[in-house]
């Protein structure tokens, strides 16, 4: 077994439903490496494809073009009961005629394991998820949260190479939600099973995940550590569907190797790196979060500078709506502390300063 | 306390309407079951209690010979049935939609529809035929026949019962590395359990019950009970006749009530 391979390969993968007027292209080339022991999470807007990404890795569709592979091997032939990937479906599935115990043994039972085994690992898995005391349940005699619980334990219990989860949590109430979060994450770590976890959710994305894939209408529009995605987003899209973030017009003024100068629509220039087909004469979009810029006196050095249309106070912190001189609309967020809100007003003048590496330039 | 939904029970006229739709279907059914225990000869009127319809109705031969003729065509036609339904409505609800699969269903389902007298007229001529070819005039005709009267009602609460089981479920148990042999058996097939039981229950009821068809199909000399009843209410009426069809209506209703009481556990 080579250690080197990853937990899961997609190559120019496209799945189409349907033919002729009726085609339904759901996922469209994509291309994803998932690598070992990683809590990888698909991301995206209702039906971009994430369900069928995964239906294709468990082997319930088979791809209309490009290859999966797992741990380095190619899947094709194989049927899902072969394949070393468990799901945790959007809706559980549990077998209601089956007790807790009987539904987390199951997969076990058909690997043919023995009797004894079989009970020592429904045991085990009873305990990490905390469902001892309801072993013998009917999983009709459960609430919500325990049967998620339980699909969760089914699903690792034959100890896959892969564990899907398909939104596992969008069922459950926020605080067992969060709990459920944090139990997920420590699951993940003591069993050390690589998870590809589904959800719309970009909170709980970019809290539970190592990587994510930003998926939009069966694209991936970029792969990468939360962080990346959140501080560096490739695009215009993923800067949108994660977290809140200002655009901003600017123009090419100058550039020398990478090095160039934009404008911004105060007219005022600033340094900053570019892409390759950026040249001179250009226009580009700066995506800026709100709580990267600054406000200050408008009448010191500033980079923008607009009218305070609105103040939303959030507790922890405060949003100021800030009109400028273009018309646009750029939303500012100021942590709160004491005497810092009480300086500005609705109406008053401010200026805008935002970090250089704050801007970031989004690709076409 | 005025109420905000429709309700059809308080609607005048509702009880009466109610009340003698419920003596139209029992009344004539009670009276039947009285004369039953008729001590004279007649089925209207009454000369005092005895069981002696009772015991020679079951003394009788023919009787003997005819319900033993109808539970064997019964049993065997309700089992055939009721197998070839359960694969006709895994094959139309378990399979992704193909070209032809409404017109299946119709297949399927369109014997309900045919008038009986239709049926039988066909299947006489049809057997008629194969008859004069081989030679042969057992009771696989009827059995034949039943079968295949009875799939469409085996096949509809088999349908139903799988249309409303999750269809994941299976996808999970491959998912659990079942086959799918593995996975229609400790899955697909103790889910739909009960819906193959009430299959096999309403195919035997049905079976039980069949006059038209039966008549049409039979060998001479193959009476089933209801083909009996009927040669003989022709000639005189006793309450002989009250005797059995009491009898005929207890087996008919066990048989429902069995199944009632053995879905109702399972849920
Ligand atoms: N069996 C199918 N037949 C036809 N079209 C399908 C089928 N399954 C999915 N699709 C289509 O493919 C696209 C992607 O669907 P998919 O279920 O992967 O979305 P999703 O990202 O999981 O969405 P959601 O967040 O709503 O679950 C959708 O447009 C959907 O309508
Ligand atoms: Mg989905």
């Amino acid at each position: 077994m080579s250690t080197a391979a990853a937990a899961v390969e997609a190559k120019n993968v496209s799945k189409i439903f349907g033919a002729g007027v009726g085609e339904v292209r759901a996922l469209d080339n994509v291309s994803v490496t998932i690598r070992q022991n990683e809590f990888f999470t698909l991301l995206g807007p209702s039906g971009c494809g994430k369900t069928t990404l995964l239906r294709l890795i468990a082997g319930f569709e088979m791809p209309t073009e490009g290859s999966i592979l797992l741990e380095g091997e190619e899947v094709a032939h194989l049927p899902p009961f072969k394949r070393p990937v468990n799901t945790v479906f959007q809706n559980y599935a549990l077998f209601p005629h089956m007790s807790v115990a009987e539904n987390i043994g199951f997969g076990l039972e058909m690997l043919g394991k023995p009797k004894t085994e079989v009970q020592q690992t429904v045991d085990a898995m009873l305990r990490l998820v905390r469902m001892e005391e309801l072993k013998h349940r009917k999983t009709s005699q459960i609430s919500g949260g325990q049967q998620q619980r339980v699909a969760l334990a089914r699903a690792l219990a034959p100890r896959p190479k892969v564990l899907l989860l398909d939104e596992p949590l969008s069922a459950l109430d926020y605080k067992l939600r969060k709990d459920m979060q944090l139990e997920l994450k420590r699951m993940q770590h003591e069993t050390g099973i690589t998870f590809i976890f589904v959800t719309h959710d970009q909170e709980e994305a970019l809290t539970m995940s190592d990587r994510i894939a930003v998926m939009s209408q069966g694209n991936i529009l970029q792969i990468g550590s939360p962080d990346e995605i959140y501080e560096r987003p490739a695009d215009r899209f993923v800067a949108d569907f994660i977290g809140e973030t200002n655009f901003i017009e600017a123009e090419v003024i100058e550039r020398i190797g990478e090095d160039g100068r934009i404008r911004l629509p105060s007219g005022v220039a600033v340094s900053h790196k570019l892409a390759s087909n950026a040249g001179v004469g250009s226009r580009v979009t700066l995506a800026i979060r709100p709580e990267r810029i600054d406000l200050v006196r408008a009448d010191g050095e500033t980079h923008l500078k607009g009218k305070v249309d609105n103040i939303v106070y959030f507790g922890t912190d405060t949003t100021f709506h800030v009109g400028l001189d273009s018309g646009q609309s750029v939303t500012v967020r100021v942590q709160n502390r004491r005497g810092h809100q009480e300086i500005l007003q609705v109406g008053d003048v401010v200026g805008l300063t935002i970090a250089p590496e704050a801007m970031q330039i989004l690709r076409d | 306390m005025a109420k905000a939904t429709f309700s059809v029970r308080r609607q005048t006229g509702f009880a009466t309407i109610a009340l003698v739709c419920f003596v139209m279907l029992y009344a004539p059914i009670l009276t039947l079951m009285i004369y039953s225990f008729n001590d004279g000869t007649s089925v209207a009127i009454w000369e005092g209690f005895s069981w002696r319809w009772y015991e020679r109705a079951a003394a009788n031969e023919q009787v003997q010979e005819s319900a033993l003729l109808s539970l064997k065509i019964a049993s065997i036609a309700a089992v055939l049935a009721t197998i070839f339904a359960t694969m006709a409505a895994l094959a139309t609800t378990r399979t992704r939609p193909y070209r032809g699969l409404t017109a299946i269903f119709a297949a399927i389902n369109t014997p309900l529809m045919v008038p009986e007298i239709v049926t039988a007229v066909a299947l006489l001529i049809f057997f008629a035929s194969i008859k004069v070819a081989t030679g042969y005039t057992g009771i696989a005709y009827l059995v034949a026949a039943h079968t295949a009267f009875c799939i469409p009602f085996a096949y509809l609460p088999i349908r139903a019962r799988l249309e409303s089981m999750d269809a994941t479920l299976e996808i999970a148990a491959a998912d659990l590395y079942a086959t799918p042999w593995r996975a229609f058996r400790r899955v697909t097939f103790p889910l739909l359990w009960p819906g193959i039981v009430a299959g096999l229950m309403l195919a035997f009821v049905i079976s039980l019950d069949d006059v038209v068809i039966t008549e049409f199909v039979k060998s001479a000399g193959q009476d089933t009970l209801p083909t009996y009843m009927l040669g003989q209410l022709r000639r005189i009426v006793t309450p002989e006749m009250n005797a059995i069809s009491t009898v005929f209506l207890g087996i008919s209703v066990m048989v429902v009530a069995l199944f009632f009481f053995m879905t109702r556990k399972k849920n």
